[in-house]
């Protein structure tokens, strides 16, 4: 419900319905359950000119570098409006009063002075009064409700009493650390700040004790607790004052969107397969100190790219593109392996080069290379192009199975799940302990056919199985 | 009183360890606090938490910390136009905007800042640094140290060795100024010259001057000498015991929300989106086969992403259909050159697969991305 004010002022304003908004700002957000009365005659609210106060040593003018509020937007007393700068200081703005922002005297990097007005700010002259003259008729849940501003992104979070007790002791919201959840400021915060304004001594209060919000510590004694019967269920609604956040989608996700459709295009199909990589478990730990030596961490990847590049010289078409037209299938003459990244961006690809001419040490050299580019932020334009075929590690992070998509103009990917170490039989038929790990493929069925995809998936298989076989074609 | 018999103790690592609550109600007085951290985000935290939460009207502060290296920009400047950005980042040294305004320093842990917490009625930073001034000859007499009136304090006559800015707030204020001990003056100077040409803009610039360090003055000179003079001088100036406490800017419990204050610091919001609106306007002069490709580019960076992008090519030299989906994606993308690096390669996979083409738009992508 809200209420529209008439105005007969002599100021010639008609009610916009943003105007009301304003003024009856908590009455709008939980209208369903809050009328607001005021007991103070409607009169137009008093335009009065903020003027820029003195900023010491003498200065009479300073630039103004940044607004934190438009024309329009409410402020509160001790609310930012602006920041200033004079020689080499820089000067935080605040307002002396609650109100809406009418007038903007200056722009970006205009000379201010001081002494005259800054901002114009309509105060709303029944607000202006002290609060205890709203009668607020309010639900019995209001003390859960609470209002917020936010100003260019100075939000805080506190119910209508807390921000009651600031008021009257002088204190800017903004100042005090809210410890409530979302950060929301509760009395003892209030109460805390004064503490440490007038030098008293106070025992540290740990979070826990802040948690329950102000309404259960007024709740009856325990004792009485039990000749309660079972607690009434929720009756009313719970108030949850969250908004949606809408951002625009720019720079690398929206290329990341254009790429996704496009591989979104190509027919996928998926072949999954289970690795006993038993043996490559211990080969690798024999191979580590080695390598730790020479000065370079080695993991599995330089083993799975290797077989894979191993792979690919026996089918060579999982190493091909296709053109736009479906004309042309063209086979690369390098093995640029990708290996998927998850960095703060999100996911980027970079490749190693050649692998086909490279040993499985020079690969973890060169992965090792592009994982510290890639936690800086530093990778290049050519570590990020030319990939002609990927591998992505999800199992580091965790998962089994997946369905990787394809990255165009590539028509090939594998994705590696977690090693598990898990009951398999042997030759025997003894149960032994066996690390597996899932491989998910996924092709494009346009010139690929599951048979050659099986084949291939079957051989680096059988490399990693029994990494012995690999020394017999390694070139 | 005091301060004579105070004479032999307090080195930095003499520490009172008060119990963290009552720490700032229990101190009466004015205060020194050191900082063990030498990170500068955390320790930009440390003043902006004083800043906020503290009542200065029972206690000025002074505040000492060194930071590992870093280039530190005022409130209101553009890093583009101070430093050279491709050289901070390839040497791992950190780039932070402080809240002060003022001009672009090089930190490093020859470098010693001192932060002077007041009201917003008693900021007065002329007797701050006649302070230290005092400080320094009491240290070594015959030292030449001066302060300007532009707030510098000049070693000789003709080396700055000391840069000062400040912030004011509603109640309070603080004024804080560095002092070349024993800095690399080689690092400094080349971190702070821009490469970047053709930017327009209205951000506050620095004034370039030359530097010297004290310590090449009078090399028995160490930056705890340096720091306890100063603390001596402030604590006979303010009537206190000359004692330094130090303070973990990490420590949540003393410092109830410094870990997001610190936070904040380091987003890219803070430091690269807070520049003010700027444009480049330069011509990309490519090397290309047997000739040399003249490219206009003018770019409007606002909030540290690209509003507006301009890219005169020659004609035909790349597919219409490419020229302007690489203007559409730059535009509101970060003016970064890790972002405009993913998302050129990226857009690349949806390109015809032509070795000509994709050589030619890596070439103009490789030259906007050093515009960055």
């Amino acid at each position: 419900v809200c209420i529209h004010r008439v105005r007969s002022c002599s100021s010639i304003r008609f009610i916009k319905s943003k105007y009301v908004c304003v003024f009856d700002k908590s009455a709008f957000k939980f209208s369903h359950q809050q009328r607001l009365f005021r007991t103070s005659p409607v009169s137009c609210g008093q335009i009065v000119q903020f003027k820029l106060s003195d900023i010491g040593e003498g200065i009479t003018e300073v630039t103004v570098k940044e607004w934190y509020v438009k024309e329009g937007d409410s402020v509160s007393q001790f609310d930012s409006i602006c920041e200033v700068q004079s020689d080499k200081a820089s000067v935080t703005i605040t307002s002396r009063y609650d109100g809406v922002i009418r007038k903007l005297h200056y722009s970006i990097d205009d000379i201010a002075f001081v002494g005259k007005p800054l901002v114009d700010i309509e105060i709303d002259a029944s607000k202006g009064v002290a609060p205890e003259e709203d009668v607020v008729e309010t639900p019995p849940m209001s003390h859960e409700e609470h209002t917020h501003q936010e100003i260019k992104g100075h939000k805080t979070l506190a119910t209508p009493a807390v921000r009651r007790l600031a008021m009257e002791n002088n204190i800017k919201l903004s100042e005090v650390v809210g410890t409530g959840k979302d950060n929301r400021i509760l009395k003892e915060d209030i109460l805390n700040y004064l503490a440490k304004q007038t030098g008293a001594i106070l025992p540290p209060s740990p979070r826990g004790e802040m948690v329950p919000p102000l309404r259960r510590t007024e709740a009856v004694p325990a004792a009485k607790d039990k000749a309660r019967k079972v607690p009434a269920p929720l009756s009313r609604p719970i108030a949850f004052s969250g908004k949606d956040r809408t951002e625009p989608v720019t720079g690398f996700q929206k290329a990341m969107v254009k790429t996704m459709s496009a591989a979104l295009k190509i027919p996928h199909f998926g072949y999954c397969d289970e690795i006993d990589l038993t043996q490559l478990v211990q080969l690798r730990e024999e191979l580590k100190p080695i390598a730790e030596i020479r000065g370079v961490k080695l993991s599995f990847m330089p083993f799975f790219i290797k077989a894979a590049s191993l792979g690919l010289l026996q089918y060579p078409i999982l190493n091909a593109s296709l053109d736009e037209n479906c004309q042309n299938v063209t086979y690369k003459a390098s093995h640029n392996i990708g290996v998927a990244m998850d960095t703060e961006q999100g996911l980027i690809v970079p490749n190693v080069k050649n692998v086909q001419v490279c040993s499985v040490f020079e690969i973890a050299v060169e992965l090792n290379r592009l994982q510290s580019l890639g936690s800086a932020g530093q990778l290049g334009t050519s570590d990020l192009t030319g990939g002609t075929f990927t591998l992505s590690n999800i199992g580091t992070i965790g998962g089994t199975y997946a369905k990787p998509v394809i990255l165009p103009p590539e028509v090939a990917i594998g994705a590696l799940g977690k090693i598990q170490v898990l009951p398999r039989f042997n030759g025997r038929g003894e149960v032994f302990k066996a690390q597996i790990m899932n491989v998910s493929w996924s092709a494009d069925h346009r010139i690929i056919d599951g048979a050659t995809m099986a084949r291939f998936s079957n051989l680096w298989k059988s490399y990693l199985e029994n990494p012995a076989s690999m020394l017999l074609d390694l070139k | 009183m005091v301060l004579q018999s105070f004479k032999n103790c307090l080195w930095l690592s003499c520490v009172l360890r008060t119990p963290k609550a009552c720490f700032w109600s229990a101190a009466s007085g004015d205060l020194i606090i050191q900082s063990v951290s030498n990170d500068i985000y955390q320790n930009l935290a440390v003043e902006d938490w004083i800043h906020d939460h503290m009542d200065l009207e029972k206690q000025q502060i002074l505040f000492l910390w060194r930071n590992s290296p870093a280039v530190v920009i005022g409130r209101h400047q553009n890093p583009w136009q101070e430093c050279n950005l491709r050289l901070l980042r390839q040497k791992n040294i950190k780039l932070a905007r402080r809240r002060s305004g003022g001009g672009t320093v090089y930190h490093d842990l020859g470098n010693v800042n001192l932060t002077f917490f007041t009201t917003r009625k008693k900021y007065e930073r002329m007797g701050n640094l006649e302070l230290v001034v005092k400080a320094l000859k009491a240290l070594r007499p015959q030292l030449d140290v001066r302060v300007t009136d532009r707030y510098d304090i000049l070693l000789d006559g003709q080396y700055k060795i000391s840069g000062t800015a400040a912030k004011l707030g509603r109640t309070s204020a603080y004024h804080h100024c560095t002092l070349l001990c024993n800095a690399d003056k080689f690092v400094l100077s080349s971190v702070l010259k821009s490469p970047y040409k053709g930017l327009k803009s209205n951000a506050t610039p620095s004034v370039p001057a030359s530097v010297k360090n004290l310590f090449e003055e009078d090399a028995s000179l160490t930056s705890e000498m340096v720091l306890d003079a100063i603390a001596k001088e402030y604590a006979v100036q303010h009537q206190i015991n000359h004692h330094i406490t130090l303070i973990n800017p990490a420590d949540e419990t003393l410092l109830p929300g410094i870990s997001s204050k610190t936070k904040e610091l380091e987003t890219w919001e803070w430091v690269y989106g807070k520049t003010p609106k700027f444009s480049i306007s330069t011509c990309l002069n490519i090397a290309y086969k047997d000739s040399v490709l003249d490219v206009k580019v003018n770019m409007d960076v606002k909030h540290g992403r690209i509003e507006v992008c301009n890219i005169e090519l020659p004609e035909h030299w790349l597919p219409p259909g490419l020229h302007s989906e690489l203007v559409k994606s730059l535009t509101g993308s970060k003016f970064c050159p890790n972002e405009t690096t993913t998302l050129v390669t990226t857009l690349l996979r949806v390109c015809p697969q032509d070795d000509e083409l994709h050589s030619r738009w890596s070439l103009l992508c490789e030259n906007m991305i050093r515009l960055m």
